[in-house]
């Protein structure tokens, strides 16, 4: 599978008056996993639904800078918002299924994109399933409702409601902030399969998350990228006192 | 400690006296409820029966059936259904996920509930000045309908817009997210989701609408017309007006008067049943919505 590369060149970014990004740029490679760090409100959110233009749908925002896949403005004036949405993927903080069955949640995005096929549909469904590390927990429940997985389940059911559209970049938003231990680390585990077929970028505030999972990682603070470096240095011998403060804990 | 007692056991007791009063009115309500209820089931039992229902009236109304009084209604109710269910789930969907957030839209979401308070009268005079004179429908089945209809608009737009404003916005995003577009999000996300509220609210409403007078006074209905409409341009008898009819401008009131029970108890048992075909529709859809 194709996967991409992502970079932001001097990136500002209003909602109304208020800027939540102030001149960030930054370079993501294909087939890695970029975690997002830094304080609540710094602007990891933000950064991230510029990536697949989710910033859209809220009024006043404003954007500055460029912002390329595979080096493609993506907010150039011939693209399709809806086909950068499938090549670019997204999981929430709170796992959100819709009120269908398991099979139709995956084989929702495939639908809405106009696959008819009904086999195509089922195997795509499958594979999906088995990417996201669910199909041996739901095999014999397909037609159930999602409601009725755990949380966990749930979250990992958005994860490849995602990967049926065949995106080759993730973005996820805290993704384990609301499970538990257990569903959390089949979760990372998850991530680290997925960085083969996908480029990642992930926001976490969980620092151990952010150094098991990713190989860069960008600390973010007051809207400003104060370091992106290999996570490793980031997480030993960073360059900024902010950054070493922070991930160290001694930081509000 | 004693005297915390105390008050432990005035507050107790005073408690107890108020859940008393409430259980003492709501009895009282409700026992109010079943005795207009049980005076109308038991008058109007007598005359229900088959050739009641099927017949047509006779000797000046006080003999023979309602039949095409049921049928007169049940046309007219269909008949606002068919008209207000499209028009307002769209506005609704429309002033609840399309239009901005202006002062216009307000102004309109505004009027929308004042119109929903506005006497039903009111209405019907303008059904008549609108449909049956100016669109030249005369009193008819059609003229009827769309003056009823716009009795339910309200409701309908309402309860479309509220059941949409409902939705968590994270089903919007995460349909959004996966390249969908914003109309195949609402078709396929947010109206199954809302469908269960809107549909309730509209045969709650039909429910409501199938008991006027006022409305199908000017509009549609007949005083005395012993035969079926064969098209939406013919007028009909109905439940409430010709209940209206024989209970104060027969010929002979005294004789029709156990036709007046009869009636009044058809009326209410067809809104009864429309109430609980409300509440069946309602949980049938909310199973499916979850596992469809
Ligand atoms: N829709 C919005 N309208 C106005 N301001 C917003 C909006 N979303 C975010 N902001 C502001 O932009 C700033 C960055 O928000 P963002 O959600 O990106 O932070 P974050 O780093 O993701 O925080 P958290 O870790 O708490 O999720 C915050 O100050 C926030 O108040
Ligand atoms: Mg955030």
């Amino acid at each position: 599978m194709e996967t991409s590369s992502i970079s932001a060149k001097d990136v500002n970014f209003y909602y109304g008056d208020f800027q939540a990004l102030r001149n960030v740029s930054l370079e993501m490679e294909r087939n890695t996993v970029t975690a997002l760090i830094g304080p609540s409100g710094c602007g990891k959110s933000t950064f991230l639904r510029l990536l697949n233009r989710m910033n859209d749908l809220i009024p006043g925002a404003r954007l500055e800078g460029k912002v390329t896949v595979d080096g493609e403005d993506i907010y150039g004036k011939n693209v399709q918002v809806v086909e950068l949405r499938k090549k670019v993927g997204m999981v929430f903080q709170k796992p959100n299924p819709f009120p269908k069955s398991i099979f139709e949640n995956v084989a929702y995005g495939l639908r809405v994109n106009g696959v008819r096929d009904r086999e195509t549909i089922r195997s795509r469904v499958e594979e999906s399933l088995r990417g996201a590390a669910l199909w041996e927990e739901v095999k014999d429940k397909l037609k159930r409702s999602a409601f009725e997985l755990s949380g966990g389940q749930q979250q990992r059911l958005c994860i490849a409601r995602a990967l049926a559209v065949q995106p080759s970049i993730l973005l996820m938003d805290e993704p384990a902030s609301a499970l538990d231990p257990v569903s959390t680390s089949k979760v990372e585990d998850l991530i680290y399969e997925l960085k083969k077929n996908y480029t990642i970028v992930i926001v976490t505030h969980n620092m151990q998350q952010a150094a098991r999972v990713s190989d860069r990682t960008a600390f973010f603070y007051l809207g400003k990228l104060v370091e992106y470096d290999r996570t490793e240095k980031i997480f030993t011998h960073p360059s900024e006192e902010a950054t070493q403060n922070y991930v160290t804990g001694r930081f509000g | 400690m004693a005297s915390a007692d105390k008050t432990a056991r005035r507050k107790r007791r005073s408690e107890k006296a108020v859940f008393w009063l409430l259980r003492l009115m709501s009895l009282a309500v409700v026992g109010v409820l079943f005795w207009i209820l049980g005076f109308i089931v038991v008058k109007g039992i007598e005359v229900i029966d088959w050739q009641f229902l099927t017949g047509m009236p006779k000797e000046g109304m006080t003999e023979g059936g309602i039949f095409p009084a049921i049928v007169g209604t049940l046309c007219l109710v269909a008949g606002s259904v068919v008209i207000a269910f499209p028009i307002g789930v769209m506005s609704g969907i429309y002033i609840s996920e399309y239009a901005p957030d202006n002062w216009l839209v307000k102004f309109i979401r505004v009027m929308t509930n004042n119109l929903s308070g506005v006497p039903s009268i009111v209405f019907g005079l303008f059904g008549m000045a609108l449909f049956v004179n100016t669109l030249g429908f005369g009193d008819s089945i059609i003229a009827g309908s769309c003056t009823l209809a716009l009795l339910v608009l309200p409701v309908v737009i309402r309860t479309t817009e509220e059941a949409l404003r409902a939705i968590d916005h994270s089903y919007r995003v995460g349909s959004l997210a996966l390249g969908a577009t914003k109309l195949q999000t609402i078709r396929k996300v947010l109206l199954p989701m809302a469908f269960p509220n809107i549909v309730t609210g509209l045969i709650l409403s039909v429910g409501r609408i199938s008991g006027e007078t006022a409305p199908i006074l000017f509009t549609a209905v007949a005083y005395f017309l012993p035969k079926l409409p064969t098209s939406i341009f013919d007028q009909v008898m109905a439940l409430p007006y010709h209940l209206y009819v024989i209970a104060t401008s027969g010929t002979d009131l005294e004789a029709a008067r156990p036709m007046a029970y009869g009636t009044a108890l058809v009326l209410i048992l067809i809104v009864l049943f429309i109430n609980l075909l409300a509440g069946g529709l309602r949980r049938y859809f909310g199973n499916k919505v979850k596992t469809n």
